[in-house]
């Protein structure tokens, strides 16, 4: 392996930034659905679906970021 | 991936049993997950698609139709309740007319009867009324009589008495001037 | 290895997600009845329990199991009809399946001590991939070359067409990954998340905030399953629309 030991480590953490970057995702399409659904309340019900798809777009990638940290702490740098 | 495989327990797994790497990518292991996976969804599956879903979309069903069958029971009910109450209200208006009827018919009658037992009281009271006026025009007459004839038997016998004679013709008219006195 | 040795304390936040033999101490194979078999069979039972056992007496009024069994029925039904349309609901019990299997693996992984079979990648990515292939099947199927029209904006400017069409294309080969491994991941986060606090716990000093921390991740998973649960539900619908409506 290339890398090894301390560096995967280091590696896990700088990854590991991801997670924070899906929250602002996350953030931002929560927020704005709230905004859209405080403007016009009648519309908001029928997009709680969207939401709901959105919100897990942008979480999977937080997820990836999460997967390639654990990659990173057990399987590389074991 | 972790490549050392030193173990008994398995090439995942070191002899302390912690996981070597991580236990989701272990290839000794996937066939067995996906093994059992397909057979619990293809358990889940036919026991949906045959018992449970057919189930749970006919009692939907069958409710949604009693709800509709009793919402138009319920309506006709409802019509029906009104009906009624037209029909007892119009018998009441009758039955009042009706007992408005009897009231006048009775009244009618009873004045009729009325009338008749008071001419006859009437009639009665002043046949009695005659008859007593009678009687006592007759007791009075008698009772002049006897006044005349004892006064006159009175004066003859007091004529008598102090000697004097009288005829009779004399003293009647005598009384009979003072007794008109 | 995976351990930390800080004063004590261990970490071993991933070792919840060991497949062992129930019977024996042999080798896994493919047959063999593991800790994995055993979830799942629990998960198979709590839904036979529910839909079968539940509404067993067919009751117009329903019972209390019966109204969760209709409950959860009336939802996916709707979003199969909402997301699909009319003739999406042929599809319905496929979905249901696929549903109540990782709702109830879900939630049945948040005991105490139990084994969460969707956190393993291996049995998410069947998930996945069986969606995909069943949907790029149907769509071919269905619609035949026609199929292909999906990656084709009819409606983009000529120039941007090509290039919208690769990265349609690719966008649709990632659906699988993306699909599996957000499941995957997001129940294994949580749980190893758990775990982590856990081992804090052992320390005595730190072990309120741990504990409040346990508390409140655990809250944050009983949200996070089911909406999981529902995301991979209802992107299956949403590639099932793509592929029985493939025009844009």
């Amino acid at each position: 392996m290339a890398i090894e030991g301390e560096l995967a480590h280091i590696g896990a953490g700088l990854a590991a930034i991801g997670s924070g970057a899906a929250a602002i995702g996350v953030g931002t399409v929560a927020g704005n659905y709230l905004a859209g659904a405080l403007r016009n309340p009648s519309a908001a019900a029928g997009q709680t679906a969207t939401l709901f798809i959105g919100l897990a777009f942008a979480e999977a990638l937080g997820i990836f970021a999460f997967l390639v940290s654990l990659l990173l702490m057990f399987a590389v740098g074991g | 991936m972790a490549t050392e495989t030193t173990d008994v327990a398995g090439t995942c797994v070191d002899v302390g049993g912690s996981a070597l790497g991580m236990p989701q990518l272990c290839a000794d292991w996937m066939s067995n997950q996906i093994f059992w996976l397909v057979v619990t969804l293809v358990a889940i599956y036919f026991v949906m698609a045959r018992i449970a879903l057919p189930r749970i979309g006919a009692v939907l069903a069958e409710r949604s139709g009693t709800i509709t069958n009793d919402v138009a029971a319920a309506e006709e009910l409802k019509n029906k309740a009104a009906e009624a109450e037209a029909a007892y209200e119009k018998a009441l208006v009758d039955a009042r007319a009706e007992a408005g009827k009897i009231v006048a018919e009775a009244k009618a009658e009873i004045q009729a009867e009325l009338d008749v037992e008071l001419q006859k009281a009437d009639a009665e009271i002043a046949a009695k009324t005659a008859e007593s006026e009678a009687a006592i025009a007759e007791i009075r007459d008698g009772a002049v009589k006897s006044v005349t004839q004892v006064a006159k038997d009175t004066a003859k016998e007091l004529v008598a008495v102090m000697g004097g004679s009288a005829d009779a013709k004399t003293i009647t008219a005598a009384v009979n001037a003072r007794m008109k006195g | 290895m995976a351990e930390e040795k800080e004063g004590g304390l261990v970490f071993h936040p991933l070792d919840q997600f060991i497949v062992k033999p129930l019977f024996g101490d042999g080798p896994v194979q493919f047959y063999t009845v593991t800790n994995l078999t055993l979830w799942m069979a629990i998960a198979l039972l709590a839904i036979v329990g529910v839909f079968v056992l539940g509404s067993r007496g067919r009751a117009v009024i329903p019972t209390r199991m019966q109204s969760i069994g209709e409950l959860i029925y009336g939802f996916i039904y709707k979003m199969v009809e909402d997301v699909t349309g009319k003739d999406g609901v042929k599809y319905f019990p496929y979905i249901m399946t696929l549903f109540l299997f990782i709702l109830f693996s879900n939630y049945l992984a948040l005991i105490p001590m139990s084994y969460s079979p969707t956190s393993m990648i291996a049995v998410t990515a069947v998930l996945g991939f069986g969606v995909f292939m069943c949907v790029t099947a149907l769509g071919f199927i269905l619609n035949g070359p026609k199929f292909l029209g999906l990656f084709w904006m009819s409606d983009a400017p000529a120039i941007l067409r090509p290039i919208i069409a690769v990265i349609e294309v690719i966008s649709y080969f990632v659906r699988p990954v993306s699909h599996s491994i957000r499941l995957a991941g997001n129940i294994m986060a949580g749980h190893a998340v758990l775990k982590v606090f856990a081992g804090f716990a052992a320390l005595t000093l730190v072990s309120p905030v741990a504990i409040f921390g346990i508390i409140a991740i655990y809250g944050l998973e009983v949200l996070v399953c089911g909406i999981q649960a529902y995301v991979f539900t209802i992107l299956t619908c949403v590639y099932l629309k793509d592929a029985l409506h493939p025009a844009h």
